[in-house]
């Protein structure tokens, strides 16, 4: 990661699209097949998973000096299970529907992959600062992946975004979509609509290229 | 529901509320490392020994934290716990059968970032089952998460000898199948009552 090269913006806008942790990299998965029933869950998991991620960046970056290398991974894993214990009790304060709605999931955040690997990846490498905006990145692109996920699966579901009916009553909802099988179809559909957009992208470039080459060859 | 027959909460651990296709629990290396059937089985044993072991660690743990009075401090004992469990069975095979280490060796580490040791460790307890029912739960989950690794290792080896669009190669296609599967899982729906 050739941080020095690159500006803080840089940092942050990278984790919105184009390492976007959900639709490119694939990390964090349990969470975000879980709770995206619904739009609302799908919204609060993802800011939890935010907050998470931008603390533990910033514990892990300003003590980065302090940590053993041999014990670091436990290390990293007790901080954020701190912070998850904390985000786990806010909540249960705040909305107790949305606590039961998310259940043991809160808690799960610890293991979530995409947390571990940045304090592991990045955290541990760089300044308090950048590991912010780095966390601020991928916390919202993970949070905005995670919505995407639930308003298709709450709108076919249940014909309703954060509760409100969408539709004429004589919508049948997808039934499929709000159970466990019908996350696996929407994150592939998600998938599929990234690969693709990727591929168009090469295609483009190519063509582009073949392009030059030839104007090339006839102004020789 | 502590009065569950340990019976019925095998059958709802392994097929009907399974870990993977049901919870989502362990889906990172279910879909990163069930590409080869050999590996998905040893994986699978693997998953299901550490489940057994931290199953009974998480039941002690959650005792001693009632005595006295300290629920907060919950999820960070479960997984140290879980992580110095792994590193334990890990060094304890490694004296025990270097055969087994050598078959098992690179999967274990990987597996205190699993989702579905600490689920399991926080259900158990959410759910107040007593020892007996702790184990049988935590056998009923690791043979529900090899079972889906299995199937999934199964129909991806197939699915490399078939032809497919670009789009559709890796994750995209994994997710799919995993959707079928669960689709197909759902069919058990009510057999543990």
């Amino acid at each position: 990661m050739a941080a020095t090269s690159k500006s803080s913006t840089d940092e942050f806008i990278k984790g919105l699209w184009k390492e976007n942790p959900v639709f490119v990299q694939v990390l964090g998965m349990c969470p975000v097949l879980a709770v995206s029933n619904t739009a609302m869950n799908a919204l609060a998991m993802g800011l939890a998973t935010a907050f998470v991620l931008i603390m533990s960046n910033i514990a892990v970056s300003s003590l980065r000096n302090f940590i053993p290398k041999q014990v670091r991974i436990a290390t990293y894993i007790l901080i954020i299970a701190t912070f998850v214990t904390v985000v786990d009790y806010v909540i249960q304060a705040v909305s107790l529907d949305l606590y039961k709605a998310l259940g043991a999931f809160i808690s799960l955040i610890v293991v979530n992959c995409l947390i571990l690997g940045r304090a592991e990846a990045f955290a541990s490498k760089n300044t308090v600062a950048r590991s912010v905006m780095d966390g601020l990145g991928m916390g919202i692109g993970f949070a905005f992946a995670l919505f995407c996920l639930g308003a298709v699966r709450e709108i076919l579901g249940s014909g309703s975004l954060f509760g409100a009916q969408l539709f004429h009553d004589a919508f049948q909802d997808w039934v499929v979509m709000i159970l466990p099988s019908g996350g696996f179809f929407t994150l592939a559909a998600w998938l599929l609509l990234f690969n693709w957009l990727e591929q168009r992208k090469e295609r483009k470039a190519k063509s582009d290229e073949a392009t030059t080459l030839a104007l090339g060859k006839e102004a020789v | 529901m502590p009065s569950e027959s340990l019976w019925t909460i095998f059958i709802n651990a392994s097929l009907v509320n399974n870990f993977v296709l049901a919870y989502f629990l362990g889906i990172c290396p279910f879909l990163g490392v069930s590409s080869k059937l050999e590996t998905a089985t040893r994986m699978g044993g693997a998953v299901t020994f550490v489940m057994l072991v931290s199953s009974v660690c998480a039941f002690g743990i959650q005792l001693l934290l009632v005595a006295i009075d300290a629920p907060y401090l919950k999820l960070i004992s479960f997984i140290a716990v879980i992580a110095s469990t792994v590193q334990l069975v890990e060094m304890f095979i490694k004296k025990v059968s270097p055969a087994l280490f050598r078959a098992l060796g690179i999967f274990l580490p990987l597996i205190t970032t699993n989702c579905a040791i600490l689920g399991l460790a926080l259900f158990q307890t959410n759910k107040g089952y007593s020892f007996v029912q702790c184990i049988v739960y935590a056998l009923g989950a690791g043979a529900g998460v090899t079972r889906a690794r299995v199937l999934m290792a199964g129909l991806r080896e197939k699915l490399e000898l078939a032809e497919v669009p670009d789009v559709t190669k890796g994750t995209a296609m994994a997710l799919m199948i995993a959707g079928l599967l669960s689709v197909t899982f759902m069919g058990f729906g009510g057999l543990g009552g």
